[in-house]
């Protein structure tokens, strides 16, 4: 089925393109763009008045447990998730059971994203065997098997000659690094930011600098061996000034964060909320402020959600017992647009970071409305106003810390390879 | 809405009705000999202050006075409400096979007397238990009745009866307010 | 009239100062029943306490049970060894198993700071805690209150030195929010890897770079437990050379004013936090405590059972 998207604001940095124009979308890739576009027979028309058209967005950070942890999460219905939070594209980290280490647990997931899934799934394979943080995985066999990149995420590569060696090694093959960043030991049992917060709620802090240490290793490591890497879910002030620097002096690095981290600060544990509870840990203040800051000046690159789907069950309990981490896809897109009416980042900026920027760093291909690119186009209405409830969310799991809140814009229809297949 | 009030009894009236009931105790235990007064928290602790002046007034010497809280020994400790706060229960002396004289400044539904009897029960057994009140305003909810009484006040349950104290807790008037 | 509003006490940062003095002043007028003959009165007759354990407890378990038993509760202990949670049974899943024998409270003791919190979404019986993580102790900071009251009549105005492992403590933790309610001033000394971040933000608390500093002038002396297994660990080379920097002796008390209390929430460590002759000189109200807990634990029972009016 064609497609004509007429009467949108038509947003595509790439091509630096900001107009009320019109799209046509044939067999799948976009034909044409332009002014007053006459819908060939038998295409549809979607009538995108009071939406941003945008190059579809792309979450380089997602957990999909499948396979093996289905019960929080699976393919289908996290994809569900993605298109209905505006994505056409998510990459899916490999702590999954059995760890994407190898061919065949790609392979899996690729196929059942192709047969069962919304939206386009990369798989990130892991750096290590089964995450152990001791022996590298094949990467070249995971590159052809569809891996865009490799990563340990959820853990760090403790070994700095180890993670050395890693970056080198996927710079000969070609596939981006992307590290947590963080230092074991400091972490320790801690369980949420060390400050105020922590100390009055009786509860053992992770210092900041526990992940500055990691983010300034990963830098100087790409510094030394000239191999790009890419630093997952940016939440300090330290390390923005450490990633800002080093981009200052030509080092390979590229970084994302998550909504949560410039919308939130750790005074949402208060109450022992395990909804608030992730890993890095929510900071202060002054974090959410250097991290705005960050995505103001460039030297953070992408948004991405760190989507981490927990059941119920390994959240309604004590707070040091719960799981980290908290479900993003469906908020994102309307919490990111807050960036935009703060005047933190322009419009265009916005889809940069949630679309041609992730794109760009995985070598995805996608992120771009020109015409012969694959017809991944989001529409985002900025204005309508709705109200997280778990029981409309896609997503198997519901520890979102937005439950009951209301939130402003968001996907208005999601279009895959020229499918329609999310629309509000 | 300030309540209607009608003084029953002025301060001086109060004070001829604790004499009288100062006689009526000694004559009906044949003197002070192992008397002791306890009052109930907190109008009661006042007035047993007062007849035990009185006591001293006409036969000399001290009777030893006590003060019990029946906070802890009310019937209502499971309802809905918050519970009292606690008062002071201070009884620095034996009740064994004392003659204990209960002083409270009105008698009414008999809930506080059963109380403050069950209290006193444990700090042992006194020889027997007279009860001494201000005023007795009637509606008992329980079989108790009192030994001394300054005035029997007939109300309605709608009505309520005050002794009202000074600074320094001496009474200075009875008041029925509609 | 002041009246007791909370269904629960899980910590002394969510009481007001009326509270507190509430549950001082009962305690107070309670105490007089443990010097009875008979030693109990009638209030909680019919109502039933369950002690749950999660950490080992010796002192404050034996308090809240006979404190229970002195208001005529019944009261039952079940303690880790003798639990569920062996079993991978879950915090809520124990508790719902222990609401269907309806219980009217629960004090509980457990690791986790917050456990109380998660544990009064799940039940409909008052909670009371005896401990939590390095969050709060409540009863402790009430006793320990109590104790400060019967030596200076007031707790405002007054100097009181917590020294120790303020991180780790849920005493410091009950004993900074009640007493900084009251309008206590509090220094605290410790080495700076047990001194948390922003603890000064929680009232007026300062914190002392020296013991000495924290000692001077004040009225009150409270040293914490160093639990053992810290040592080592990062946070200090070991007792000996912690006992030379925090330790109480009786060369340092006499920089406190003449006569301050010396108080340890126990068990204490003998020569570590503080040297034997301190423990048991005449400036020590460690027994006092002891003794006042009982009174303070009646009087948190008493109220939480009373009905809620919000």
């Amino acid at each position: 089925m064609d497609l004509l998207i007429k009467n949108g604001r038509l947003i595509d940095p790439g091509q630096k393109i900001d107009d009320t124009l019109d799209i046509l979308v044939q067999n799948g890739l976009i034909k044409e763009i332009g002014k007053g576009l006459a819908a060939p027979a038998g295409a549809e028309t979607v009538d995108a008045s009071g939406t941003y058209v945008v190059p579809g967005l792309i979450d380089m950070h997602v957990h999909l447990r499948d396979p093996g942890l289905e019960y929080k999460e699976d393919i289908v219905s996290g994809t569900k998730a993605a298109v209905a939070g505006g994505f056409t594209s998510i990459c899916c980290m490999p702590n999954t059971k059995p760890v994407i280490d190898n061919k065949t647990v790609a392979s899996y997931i690729i196929n059942k994203a192709k047969a069962e899934g919304s939206c386009n799934v990369f798989p990130v394979g892991s750096i290590t065997y089964g995450l152990s943080g001791d022996r590298m995985s094949e990467m070249g066999e995971l590159k052809e098997s569809g891996c865009v990149a490799v990563s340990d995420d959820g853990k760090p590569v403790n070994n700095s000659e180890l993670m050395m060696r890693a970056l080198q090694y996927a710079a000969g093959i070609g596939i981006m690094v992307i590290s947590h960043a963080e230092e074991i030991e400091l972490v320790g049992e801690g369980v949420m930011n060390e400050g105020f917060t922590s100390t009055e709620l009786g509860l053992k802090g992770i210092p900041r600098v526990a992940e500055d240490i990691a983010t300034s290793r990963e830098t100087l490591l790409a510094e030394y061996t000239g191999a790009p890497i890419h630093i997952a879910h940016v939440s300090t002030k330290g390390s923005v000034r450490i990633i800002r620097e080093a981009k200052g002096r030509g080092v390979r690095v590229t970084c994302e964060t998550a909504p949560h981290y410039f919308t939130l600060t750790d005074d949402a544990v208060r109450g022992y909320n395990t909804n608030a509870k992730m890993n890095p840990p929510l900071r202060e203040a002054d974090d959410v402020a250097s991290i705005k800051e960050g995505l103001k000046d460039g030297t953070i690159d992408a948004i991405a959600t760190d989507h981490a789907p927990h059941h119920l069950d390994e959240k309604d309990v004590e707070f040091n017992v719960a799981m980290n981490g908290i479900i993003g896809l469906e908020t994102s897109l309307s919490l990111s647009l807050g960036l935009v009416e703060e005047g933190v980042l322009t419009l265009n900026q916005l889809i940069e970071k949630m679309s041609s920027n992730p794109s760009n760093i995985l070598g995805l291909n996608r992120g771009s409305l020109k015409v012969g690119a694959v017809a991944d186009i989001t529409l985002i209405d900025p204005k309508f106003e709705w109200i997280v409830e778990a029981d409309k969310l896609s997503s198997k799991s519901k520890n979102s810390p937005w439950l009951g809140q209301k939130l402003k814009g968001g996907a208005a229809a999601t279009i895959v390879g020229g499918k329609l297949v999310y629309k509000r | 809405m300030v309540a209607e009030q009608t003084v029953l009894m002025d301060g001086e009236g109060i004070k001829r009705a604790l004499t009288r009931i100062a006689h009526e105790i000694l004559e009906r235990n044949k003197g002070v000999t192992d008397i002791v007064l306890i009052g109930i928290r907190s109008g009661g602790v006042f007035l047993a202050d007062g007849i035990a002046q009185q006591i001293g007034v006409i036969e000399g010497g001290t009777v030893p006075v006590g003060a019990v809280d029946i906070t802890l020994y009310r019937d209502d400790c499971s309802g809905q409400l918050p519970h009292h706060p606690v008062g002071k229960t201070e009884i620095p002396f034996s009740l064994e096979a004392k003659k204990v004289i209960l002083v409270d400044d009105v008698l009414y539904t008999g809930r506080t007397i059963r109380a403050a009897m069950d209290a006193l029960m444990d700090f042992g057994r006194p020889q027997s238990i007279q009860l001494a009140v201000l005023i007795d305003r009637g509606h008992r909810e329980l079989p108790i009745r009192a030994d001394f009484v300054g005035r029997n006040v007939p109300t309605s349950l709608k009505e309520n009866v005050q002794v009202v104290f000074d600074g320094i807790n001496q009474p200075i008037e009875v008041v029925l307010e509609k | 009239m002041a009246e007791f509003k909370h269904k629960h006490i899980i910590a002394l940062r969510d009481l007001s100062k009326e509270d507190i003095e509430l549950l001082i002043s009962t305690a107070e007028n309670m105490r007089e029943i443990n010097g009875r003959d008979i030693k109990k009165v009638p209030t909680l007759r019919g109502k039933t306490i369950i002690n749950l354990f999660y950490e080992a407890s010796t002192r404050t378990r034996t308090s809240f049970e006979i404190a229970g038993k002195r208001l005529s509760a019944d009261t039952v202990n079940i303690t880790t060894a003798s639990s569920s949670t062996t079993k991978g049974e879950t915090l809520a899943d124990t508790a719902l198993n222990l609401l269907a024998m309806k219980p009217d409270i629960i004090v509980m003791r457990h690791s986790v700071s917050g456990a109380h919190y998660f544990l009064a979404d799940k039940i409909n019986c008052s909670i009371i805690n005896a401990g939590d993580g390095a969050h709060e102790h409540p009863s402790q900071g009430l006793l320990d209150m109590l104790t400060m009251k019967d030596r200076f009549g007031r707790l405002d105005g007054l100097k009181v030195a917590i020294v120790g492992d303020i991180t780790h403590s849920r005493v410091a933790r009950s004993n900074i929010q009640g007493l900084t309610k009251l309008g206590s001033k509090v220094f605290l000394a410790g080495p700076p890897t047990m001194m948390p971040p922003g603890v000064e933000k929680l009232g007026d608390v300062t914190v002392c770079t020296t013991m000495n500093e924290a000692l001077q002038d004040a009225d009150v002396v409270m040293m914490l437990r160093i639990q053992q297994e810290r040592q080592g660990k990062a946070l200090m080379p070991n007792a000996r050379e912690y006992s030379r920097y925090f330790g109480l002796n009786p060369a340092n008390i006499k920089l406190a004013r003449p006569n301050a209390m010396v108080m340890h929430p126990g068990p204490i460590n003998r020569g570590v936090e503080m040297s034997s002759s301190m423990v048991d000189c005449d400036q020590s109200w460690i027994l006092k405590q002891v003794e006042n807990g009982v009174a303070v634990r009646m009087a948190m029972l008493y109220h939480v059972c009373g009905g809620e009016l919000e």
